[in-house]
Order: C-alpha cells, then sequence, then structure tokens
C-alpha cells in the first residue's frame, strides 16, 4: 500500500469524524499556537533590545578602574584612582582599532537656572562623546577640542533638562549654575528615551571633561574613557590593544592582575539578550508542556478510534493487509491529525501575536525558524503519541477482530 | 511438488486451544484433499471445528500440529507477513454478515484487497467494475453499503473476494443472514463462479438445501470428518 493511498484512507476515516477529529486536534492547536506566539513575544523583545544597543552603539567600550567586583561594572568606579588623561591619550595614540576616546568623569549636582532648579547627572566628557554614543546635537552646538582643552565653561543639555529648566524657552545662550558656577548653555541633544530602565539618558548635562574635573570635581584623574571601535568586528582586538597599552601606562608587571577593566557593549548587550532567552525557554516550556497534552489526547482518541474499528482491522487483514499495512494506516492518521492541528496552531499563534502587537503594542516576531519547529514538533508528537495505538491495532488477530461485535 | 491437481490438501491438522488450564481440541486430526475447481460444503453441529478448519484453510489461522498444501505450497509453517500476502493473492472470503465497511460505495469495499496489492489506481477501478458486473451490481457501483439490501451487500462481498482473481474462494454462511429467496440468488452466483469461472469454493452452511447445490459434503463433528457425501 503506497503513501499516498494510505493518507487518502487516513484523510477519509478522520473527515468521517470531523467534530472528533477537531476536538482532539485542539490540543495541538493550542499547543503550536502558544509556542509560536510566546517565542514571537520573545523575538520581538529581543529584537528591540538589541535595536536599542544598536543605536547606543555595538562598537562601544568602556575602560574603568579595576575593582573587586568581577565584572567591575557596579562597585567598579573609584576603587582605584589611577586613570589619567594621559592613559586616554595613550590609547588613542597606539591603539589602531581605536576610532574616538571621550575621557569621562561624572558627578550629580542641583543646577539652577533662574528661579527654577533640578538635580541631576552631570557628565564630564570630550568633543567626541557624539561619535562614540551616535547621539546628535538636536538643536545649538557641541563643544569642540579647543573648548575641551581650555577647560571651557560650557554646556549641553539632555532633552529633559531643558525641559524642566526652560520650559520650551530657547535655552542657548543662557547661563546656568552648576553648584553655583556659571555656565553658557550651547547645545541640546536630541532625545533617547529610556534606556534599559538602568536611568535616564536624557535626564543629564554634558561639559567638557577637563571643565568638571577642575571646577566640579577637583581632580585631575578620570573616571572611565567611552572608546568607540573602528568596527563592531574589530571590538575585541580593540579591547586586547587597549589592555597592553594601559597594563604598559600603569607599569603592571607580567601575571599581576590588571587594574582597571576594559567592558564590551556587544557583551552587555549579550547579557541583556541572555536573560530575555531565558524567559523565552520558560515560556515555550510551558507552551510544549501543553503540547504533550495534546498529544496524549491524541493518544487517547486513536486507541478509542483503534477500539471502534476493531472489526474495520479484521476485514483489511482478511483481505491481505499486513501487520505494517494496519500500522501506517493508524500512525499516519495521527500524524495526518497533529500535522493538520499543527498548521492550524501556526495560524493561531501568527493571528495571536499580531493582535498581542495591536492591543499590548509590543513587538513581535514571528520567525520561519519557530515555525518549521512547531510543524515539525507537532509530526513528531503524532509519531510518537500514534504510535502505541497503531502498534495495539496491528497486532490484533484477524479471526478475533472479524468476530468482534 | 504434487503431481495430481489437488488444491488444497490437509494432513493430520490439529488445532488446540488453550482456555486456561484446559485444552480444547478443535480439530484432532483432520486429512482432506481438494481438488482444483471443486465445490465442497463443510457442514456439522456448531463447535465441531468448522470454523477452525475454514480459518486454517484461509490462512486467518495456523494449525497447532499437522501440513497444509495450497498449490503444492506448505502454508502451514509461513508467517503472518506472508500468509497475508496469500491471502491477498489466492483467497477470497466471504462472510455471514457480509463484512463490508461502513459508509464507504460499493465500488471502495471491492477495490479493498487491491489496495494492499501493487496495483495501479485506474486497474484497480477496471478490476472494481468488472467484478461488481459479474455479481449483477453494474449501475450500483457508487451506492454506499447502507443503501444497499442485504443481497446485494453480500454480492458486493463476493465481487470483493473476486476482485483478485483467487484461486480459493471461502463463504462462512453466506446466506445465514438472508431470506430463502436471496439465500437462493447468492447461490446461485456461486455456482456460476464455480462452473463458469472454475474457482474452487469451500462454504460453510447449516442449511441442507444450500449445501445440495455442492458437488461434495463433508461431515464435521468434534474435529474429525465423521461423513462425506458426494452427488
Amino acid at each position: 500500500m503506497n503513501i499516498l493511498r494510505t493518507i487518502r484512507v487516513a484523510l477519509r476515516a478522520l473527515f468521517r469524524n470531523k467534530m472528533r477529529s477537531l476536538l482532539t486536534a485542539l490540543g495541538i492547536i493550542i499547543g503550536v499556537g502558544a509556542v509560536i506566539a510566546t517565542v514571537s513575544i520573545g523575538q520581538g523583545a529581543k529584537r528591540e533590545v538589541e535595536k536599542r544597543f544598536d543605536a547606543m552603539g555595538t562598537n562601544l567600550l568602556f575602560v574603568r578602574p579595576g575593582s573587586r567586583s568581577f565584572r567591575g561594572r557596579h562597585g567598579g568606579g573609584g576603587t582605584y584612582v589611577n586613570l589619567m588623561p594621559s592613559d586616554a591619550k595613550a590609547i588613542l595614540e597606539k591603539c589602531d582599532a581605536v576610532q574616538y576616546i571621550s575621557p569621562s568623569v561624572s558627578t550629580r549636582a542641583q543646577v539652577v537656572y533662574g528661579n527654577k532648579n533640578w538635580n541631576t547627572s552631570i557628565y564630564g566628557v570630550s568633543d567626541k562623546y557624539p561619535d562614540i554614543r551616535k547621539w546628535a546635537v538636536e538643536d545649538g552646538i557641541f563643544f569642540d577640542e579647543n573648548q575641551v582643552r581650555a577647560g571651557q565653561k560650557v554646556a549641553v543639555l539632555g532633552s529633559e533638562v531643558n525641559e524642566n529648566l526652560f520650559e520650551g524657552a530657547d535655552p542657548i545662550g543662557q547661563i546656568i549654575r552648576i553648584k553655583k558656577i556659571p555656565f553658557s548653555v550651547i547645545g541640546v541633544l536630541e532625545e533617547k528615551g529610556e534606556s534599559g530602565g538602568w536611568f535616564n539618558r536624557d535626564d543629564q548635562i554634558v561639559i567638557p571633561y577637563t571643565t568638571a574635573q577642575r571646577r566640579l570635581l577637583g581632580i585631575i584623574h578620570i573616571q572611565s574613557i567611552d572608546i568607540s571601535a573602528v568596527s563592531m568586528e574589530r571590538t575585541t582586538e580593540a579591547v586586547e590593544q587597549i589592555e597592553e597599552v594601559l597594563r604598559i601606562q600603569h607599569k603592571i608587571a607580567p601575571g599581576a592582575e590588571d587594574d582597571f577593566n576594559v567592558s564590551n557593549m556587544a557583551e552587555i548587550a549579550e547579557g541583556a539578550a541572555e536573560s530575555r532567552d531565558v524567559l523565552i525557554f520558560l515560556l515555550g516550556g510551558i507552551a510544549c508542556v501543553s503540547l504533550l497534552v495534546g498529544g496524549i489526547g491524541i493518544m487517547n482518541i486513536m486507541l478509542v478510534s483503534v477500539t471502534e474499528r476493531i472489526r474495520e482491522i479484521g476485514i483489511r487483514m482478511s483481505v491481505g493487509a499486513r501487520e505494517k499495512d494496519i500500522l501506517f494506516q493508524f500512525l499516519l492518521e495521527a500524524i495526518v491529525l497533529s500535522v493538520l492541528g499543527g498548521v492550524l496552531g501556526i495560524l493561531l499563534g501568527v493571528g495571536a501575536s499580531r493582535l498581542i502587537s495591536i492591543i499590548a503594542g509590543w513587538q513581535t516576531l514571528v520567525s520561519n525558524f519557530s515555525v518549521v519547529v512547531a510543524f515539525f514538533f507537532s509530526g513528531i508528537v503524532g509519531i510518537v503519541f500514534g504510535f502505541f495505538p497503531a502498534f495495539k491495532a496491528s497486532k490484533l488477530d484477524p479471526i478475533d477482530a472479524l468476530r468482534y461485535e | 511438488m504434487e503431481s495430481n491437481n489437488n488444491l488444497i490438501r490437509l494432513e493430520d491438522l490439529k488445532k488446540i486451544y488453550k482456555v486456561g488450564e484446559t485444552q480444547v481440541n478443535a480439530l484432532s486430526g483432520v486429512s482432506y484433499n481438494i481438488k482444483e475447481g471443486d465445490l465442497v460444503a463443510i457442514m456439522g453441529p456448531s463447535g465441531s471445528g468448522k470454523s477452525t478448519l475454514m480459518n486454517i484453510i484461509g490462512c486467518l489461522d495456523r494449525p497447532t500440529e499437522g501440513k497444509y498444501f495450497l498449490e503444492g505450497e506448505e502454508v502451514s509453517t509461513l508467517d503472518k507477513n506472508k500468509l497475508a500476502r496469500i491471502r491477498n493473492k489466492k483467497i477470497g472470503f466471504v462472510f455471514q454478515t457480509f463484512n463490508l465497511l461502513a459508509r464507504t460505495t460499493a465500488l471502495e469495499n471491492t477495490e479493498l484487497p487491491l489496495l494492499y496489492s501493487s496495483t495501479s489506481k485506474k486497474e484497480m477501478m477496471e478490476m472494481a467494475y468488472e467484478s461488481l458486473a459479474i455479481v449483477g451490481l453494474k449501475g450500483r457501483e457508487l451506492h454506499k453499503t447502507n443503501q444497499l439490501s442485504g443481497g446485494e451487500q453480500q454480492r458486493v462481498a463476493i465481487a470483493r473476494s473476486l476482485v483478485n482473481n483467487p484461486s480459493l474462494l471461502l463463504a462462512d454462511e453466506p446466506t445465514g443472514n438472508l431470506d430463502s429467496k436471496t439465500g437462493k440468488e447468492i447461490m446461485e452466483i456461486f455456482k456460476k463462479l464455480n462452473s463458469e469461472k472454475k474457482i474452487t469454493i469451500i462454504l460453510v452452511t447449516h442449511d441442507s438445501e444450500v449445501a445440495q447445490i455442492t458437488h461434495r459434503r463433508i461431515y464435521l463433528k468434534d474435529g474429525q470428518i465423521i461423513k462425506e457425501e458426494q452427488n
């Protein structure tokens, strides 16, 4: 009995019991639909995070003083006071994988304009800051190299600071006071929006790092260095070069531990993506359980179907059906049932994720991969859960089967 | 190989069923030969071993002891798959309760044995139409089984048993569920198949009137042949 004929026989048997077939497939439909929908939400969220990190720059590197905590991201800054502007200069000169650098210091301060005041983060950076962070000035200009070298008292406002201090009035050329020191506003940065929930990037003021060192903090060291690699592909190379240069700058003996820490935006992005992946796996796992339950439903109905059709099996055997013919017939019925369920489930899942996009406004992404996986998985469910009933059917004794009432 | 034209040769067939601790001897030593083109009735009270003998001859079952040769080939030792092939190629069954597939057409029912042999869809149709014509169901090929009368259903069953051009046709109480007039019509079909197509037919029946049309009658009791009559 060839496959096509067997499929036709299977389809005919399933159509004879439309309602039951539909209800049986429902388990698979919902299971596959849930898998497709959850994975699409996860993929969409992942894509969104990637997009945000892309906007920040995937070729972005940070150098911070070393600290006792392994990653040095949270407790890191200020544990050592050993980064100097000369380190930054050395990196720029000696590392050919590095494009721009921006020595950086930061503090929080009360900012006053007229009768308004606002507490915000003050970042002292270099003139390359907009290039490194891919952050354009919306209004006015950014300070240039000379202004940095001279330590001029100029400030570029984040959009939120601008809104709070000036409330729509033109800030360019106005004088604000940071820790009572007057700065003239020369520009406003474009709005970036929330970033990964850590802080609001629009709520900050950037000034030349030299000015921040001398006027606001009274220090000669810097707290960190923002660096952009020539390209994303060369970030790893850049990290190696920076480490080498800094070890020489800091006269670190071979084998001794670094007293600084170079982190890589791509790595941070990966870390964020990883935590998303865990969530996707968790949701996907739950969806898989529902697929499993759907499979058990198929097995249940196929067992009922075999019992109901014992006589048919007997007739088929008496006219020459072999064990494997019967096995294939019932196995194919289960597979057709679960694959049809899978196809309907895929449609349901795609529809559900569209609906979620519209209603909740989340970005969802149905990947071809998840559709293919769901399709084959439903086929496998059919094989696994259809095998036992089909096997039982094939092992029936033709005489008993013919006599069965 | 067989020197004569015996289609069936049975040598001391025994069938023993174990029911718990007790043994039931359904057949206790049956030896018999049936020639090609014969028309034989197996008769006997219930429990005499008629059905068991039919099942063995029909390759649905294997004897516990003894040998069964069909067309000179020993089939009593074949495995399930090979027995299925033989049922498919050489044997046609007609049952008391017709045993047609419900909610399928006469044509599809007749095609059923061909599904399990390598026959093209076109050949299948041609053979099934021809077979249905032989049993007098021309024009009713696409009727579903539940739209057919008992006699017509049994004709479909006969068409199905014929479709593979078997050398042996086995009928188990073929008229048992039919009224006497329809029963006679069915028997006429068997007679015609035997005389015109030279198909060997073995019938199991209680009805002595039915048995009268056969060439020979075998009487079974307690798993043994006790009497043989010839016309």
